[in-house]
């Protein structure tokens, strides 16, 4: 497994912290799961509430790298006020940026993101674009200085799972020594591990779990499933083939017909 | 003056945002902050002077996916 900005993780989970149940199944869900990251947002305070630190204390008792995220905003400016409040906040460079472009796929708008990674990476930030399979916006992300790229599986909240795996081979393809993690959009175990079968790095993930019947048990599910694939990618996978050909040898096979 | 703290509108006595945050109740909070869409670094706050008007943003730790 790559390193992210030179830390090296111990797992290949990378684990959302909303919409569970309660905090003691966040909890569970996150130690059953081995999760190495834990991503986390910021979001208005009430005067005199403390929500906020309780949130952060279940977290830092995680133990796990902290990502924040700059969900929700739509803009440039926006995500870049959101990094930097997440900063000072969870006192992280860590940023997983998302500048969201349209409302119903929660589609990356392109051309935020560039403007945002580019502010962000001059700002001293370590940069975790949430985008898409695009070849070309890859390429102007890290040229805008992202050393991390997260396309997505499929629409955020979907469950859908790799929706375009061609483009997702491609891109694994043209940037092979760039760590990369699926971002969003799977749903079950199975897709996290054909991500880690096509190569990619780690996964990110939060509904799937969250959301589960049983959260604490689709966790660990989605444990095992994420270090099969990573297993099954080191053991160099078989070349699929169109045609049959048999497993058992037919060197001495009696003769009968 | 009149100000919007998170959304609100809001009637503080307080002129630097240092001021503002403990005379709104958030005294020793973990929080980051942000004037008219601007960051404001804990640091430069007890020297920051809001004005009437001013949106005040105040944020803290929250899940997130």
């Amino acid at each position: 497994m790559n390193s992210f900005y030179g830390v090296k993780l111990p797992t290949a989970f990378m684990l959302g912290t909303a919409n569970y149940p309660s905090p003691a199944i966040l909890d569970a869900a996150f130690r059953q799961s081995q999760a190495s990251v834990a991503t986390v947002s910021v979001r208005r305070e009430a005067a005199g509430a403390r929500a906020g630190e309780g949130f952060w204390r279940l977290i830092r008792e995680l133990g796990v790298q902290v990502l924040p995220n700059t969900a929700g905003c739509h803009t440039a400016s926006e995500a870049v006020t959101t990094a930097h409040m997440a900063r000072e906040l969870f006192d992280t460079n860590w940023i997983k940026l998302e500048v969201i472009g349209h409302s119903d796929s929660l589609q990356p708008d392109p051309f935020g993101l560039v403007e945002a990674a580019t502010i962000l990476c001059r700002d001293g930030f370590k940069v975790f674009p949430y985008t898409t399979e695009d070849l070309v916006l890859a390429d102007r992300l890290l040229d805008a200085g992202c050393e991390v790229l997260m396309p997505w599986g499929a629409p955020i909240g979907t469950g859908l799972g790799l929706i375009n795996p061609y483009g997702l081979r491609s891109l694994r393809a043209q940037y092979p020594h760039v760590p990369m993690v699926i971002d969003a959009g799977l749903g079950l175990p199975s897709q996290a591990a054909q991500a880690m079968e096509m190569g990619f790095d780690a996964v990110l993930l939060n509904t799937a779990v969250a959301k589960a019947g049983d959260p604490v048990a689709m966790a660990c599910a989605f444990a095992k499933a994420i270090k099969a694939g990573q297993l099954a990618k080191t053991a160099d996978p078989m070349e699929p083939r169109d045609m049959a050909e048999p497993s058992t040898p037919l060197i001495g096979k009696a003769f009968l017909q | 003056m009149k100000i919007s703290i998170n959304g609100v509108a809001t009637e503080v006595a307080a002129t630097s945002l240092d001021a503002i945050l403990q005379e709104a109740g958030y005294g020793d909070l973990r929080v980051a902050t942000a004037v008219n869409r601007n960051f404001v670094p804990v640091g430069q706050r007890s020297t920051y002077q809001i004005e009437a008007g001013d949106a005040v943003e105040i944020v803290a730790p929250r899940q997130g996916g």
